[in-house]
């Protein structure tokens, strides 16, 4: 009979517009609280889109500036192979010749850092010992001083003729020279690398791609080969200079140009990242700020777990008129969610609205290009839902356990 | 709708836009206690109703009296599934459902009960006729239906022109009034007050008894819980409890109502004597609302507490007869 007559009665239902209308209702009714509450999570979810804006927006600018060097060099390592212990230069002597027919290359050579027991360079000036400094040399193949972009402060470079003869002779950085003594070419100076003599044909004003010259001795390679032995450890690399936007294309081409026989013994990188380089100029200071952002939500979350907690004990009331309705339990639990949700909701999408609009004041202020990604911006209010779905969990499990014939008496 | 002698008494869906308790004829047990005891868990254990029986009848008016702390509360909160008993079956219309999972005790309650409170329990950021489309919204009533059968509830306690009214414009009877209507508007086959008056002036409960005795007239079971002799007075029955048990004062009524419904309950129904009277008033015969069939079985609530009576297997029929007349 029971069970018969239990069916007659179509159970009570919470359909989801009128939810949604509930949900909005309960929200309204206390405009104030529910704005002060939303402040949280705009808080958070504001300053979060703006900082990420914003290190995107510093990470393109960083971008403008470096890109044409990016876009114009790329790099060929002496990887050796297997035997990797030997020494060797596994750079063929044409290698620059080679390098240069690839299409795009304007110009390559390679080099590798000296290593001495002791180096120490002593500089003669018109017949006179100068001075002695330990100093780094550098061998490197005639291109390399042009894929370096090395300017002249005065004589000369060395060239393919001093190259094929090992000849002694040698380009200095302005600041070694000045080490050593020697301002003017005038005298034909001469310095000893390690006991060897080598005539100084130019020093270097500036070189733009590796500033390590200006501060040592630069030598033939086919010279240093002749006098010390190949590298070991810090190995051969190449230099490449490239036009425009090949770098990448002659990176990939140039371990089978160089080496069509065993292509394996070198490996080409693209030039070292710059957006790497700009990762870890912006990582730590956004990892502050993201840090400040995460405890603003967390603040925020807390203040609408809170408030809707004080929502469910001050309407005990409605809550048991709704059960004497014919309300559920889930409908009551579900009702107080949904408006925890759009709290959050809310909160997330204004809080999206201000970052973008602080993005912009800051863009605009720099004189810079804006950059988002359009992800954040739609997953912002998505988190901030998130927040709140995940702080209206305990209220709502309040609410929905409330006798109606307890809460009708408060 | 299954078949069964239960779903005969099932207000009928497609008639729902008008308001107004649901159907069956008179004289039907509408609830049904037997046995039924309530002890607070303790400590100490509290027998806050002692094991009773109680039948009541459709269209019938039973006021409960009692002091604090008689029981009164827990036996409306029984009588309204707002809790469990301890011991004991509760049958509403037929349907068991004193243990019955709160799923079907939500059902009954949306659809059968309607309850008006001492504090009236308005939402007060919402006018009249949202607080009284409030109910609509748990007994699944299509959206589109829900304004015309609101402002005909409101229509029945006289209370349209307030429709738009936010509560806190209200005077304390006309919240009341908004309260019954809200009650009303799902056809509950039961009218459960607590203290409906309990807040109100003297007047005011005079108008608010004549409004509760003119629904009555039209058809409407009615349970009120009250500390006022004369609201008391108004009611066909009356049952005294006190320390949890449950005693028969006054049964007036000999037979169920079989007369027609009055088919405009006025709004307060000022031709009711406002002097407290412990007899039911004679409905006006005839009007021109169509003839019920007459009871079946007419048993006359007994003089004393009824004991277990048989398994109701009322015949089907009779559906919204005496009911309020569709607009």
């Amino acid at each position: 009979m029971s069970r018969r007559g239990a069916r007659a009665v179509p159970p009570s239902r919470f359909h989801a517009r009128d939810l949604g209308s509930e949900a909005l209702a309960g929200l309204l009714q206390r405009p104030g609280r529910s704005a002060l509450t939303l402040l949280g999570v705009v808080l958070g979810i504001g300053s979060f889109v703006a900082i990420v804006g914003i290190a995107q927006t510093a990470s393109g600018q960083i971008g403008k500036q470096f890109n044409v060097l990016q876009a114009t060099q790329a790099y060929v390592f002496d990887v050796g192979a297997t035997q990797s212990s030997h020494p060797a230069v596994d750079f063929p002597p044409n290698a620059d010749a080679l390098a240069e027919r690839i299409h795009g290359v304007v110009a390559a050579g390679f080099y590798w850092p000296v290593q001495f027991k002791q180096a120490s360079v002593s500089g003669f000036a018109n017949g006179f010992l100068a001075s002695q400094r330990p100093m780094p040399v550098t061998a490197a193949s005639p291109g390399l001083l042009a894929a370096a972009g090395v300017k002249l402060a005065t004589g000369t470079l060395y060239n393919q003729f001093h190259e094929a003869n090992a000849q002694n002779v040698a380009v200095i950085g302005s600041s070694a020279a000045a080490s050593l003594g020697i301002t003017n070419l005038d005298g034909q100076p001469a310095i000893f690398i390690d006991g060897q003599p080598f005539t100084v044909i130019g020093i270097i004003a500036s070189s733009q791609r590796l500033p390590q010259l200006d501060v040592g001795v630069t030598v033939p390679a086919s010279t240093a080969l002749r006098l010390w032995s190949a590298p070991t450890q810090e190995r051969a690399q190449m230099l490449i200079h490239t036009r425009l936007g090949a770098a990448k294309v002659v990176s990939e081409q140039a371990p089978v140009a160089l080496r069509p026989d065993n292509p394996t013994l070198l490996k080409s990188a693209a030039a070292p990242s710059v957006a790497n380089l700009q990762h870890n100029v912006s990582t730590s200071l956004n990892s502050l700020f993201l840090t400040l952002a995460g405890i603003a939500l967390i603040v925020g979350a807390i203040g609408i777990a809170n408030t809707t907690l004080v929502a469910v004990l001050e309407r005990a009331g409605e809550i048991g008129l709704r059960r004497a309705l014919g309300a559920r339990p889930r409908h009551i639990g579900i009702q107080f969610l949904t408006e925890s949700t759009a709290l959050g909701l809310f909160g997330g999408l204004i809080g999206a609205s201000l970052g973008v609009l602080t993005i912009l004041a800051v863009t605009i202020y720099r004189h810079w290009t804006a950059l988002l990604d359009p992800r954040i911006v739609v997953a912002a209010p998505v988190a901030g839902a998130a927040v709140g779905l995940l702080a209206g969990l305990y209220p709502a499990l309040r609410a929905s356990l409330l006798e109606p014939a307890d809460a009708l008496r408060r | 709708m299954t078949s069964g002698p239960a779903s005969a008494a099932a207000p009928s869906p497609g008639s729902a836009s008008a308001p107004g308790p649901g159907g069956g004829r008179a004289g039907e047990p509408v609830i049904r206690l037997s046995s039924v005891s309530y002890t607070y868990r303790g400590p100490p254990p509290v027998a806050a109703l002692k094991p009773t029986n109680l039948v009541i009848h459709r269209n019938e008016h039973v006021a409960i009296t009692g002091p604090s702390g008689s029981g009164k509360s827990t036996l409306l909160n029984l009588l309204g599934l707002l809790d469990k008993p301890t011991k004991g079956t509760i049958e509403i219309d037929g349907i068991d459902v004193g243990a019955a999972p709160e799923r079907e005790r939500a059902a009954v309650r949306a659809h059968r009960i309607g309850f008006v409170f001492q504090s009236f329990h308005l939402l007060p950021y919402r006018t009249s006729i949202e607080n009284v489309m409030l109910a609509q919204v748990y007994a699944d009533e299509p959206r589109r239906h829900r304004h015309a059968a609101a402002m005909a509830a409101l229509a029945q306690v006289g209370l349209e022109h307030r429709a738009h009214a936010l509560p806190t414009a209200l005077s304390g009877g006309e919240r009341q009034r908004v309260a019954i209507a809200r009650a009303l508007v799902n056809r509950p086959s039961l009218l459960m007050c607590d203290e409906p008056t309990g807040n109100l002036d003297t007047a005011t409960t005079v108008e608010l008894s004549d409004l509760l005795e003119s629904l009555h007239q039209a058809g409407a079971t009615l349970v009120v819980i009250t500390h006022n002799p004369m609201v008391a007075g108004r009611a066909q029955r009356q049952i005294a409890i006190r320390d949890g048990e449950l005693t028969e004062i006054s049964s007036i009524t000999t037979a169920p109502q079989t007369k027609p419904p009055d088919p405009q309950p006025g709004p307060g129904a000022p031709e009711q004597p406002t002097a407290p009277q412990t007899k039911a008033p004679d409905p006006q015969p005839g009007s021109g609302a169509p003839e019920p069939p007459p009871a079946p079985e007419a048993p006359g609530p007994p003089p004393t507490l009824p004991d277990r009576l048989p398994p109701a297997d009322h015949a089907p029929g009779g559906l919204d007869a005496l009911g309020f007349p569709d607009e």
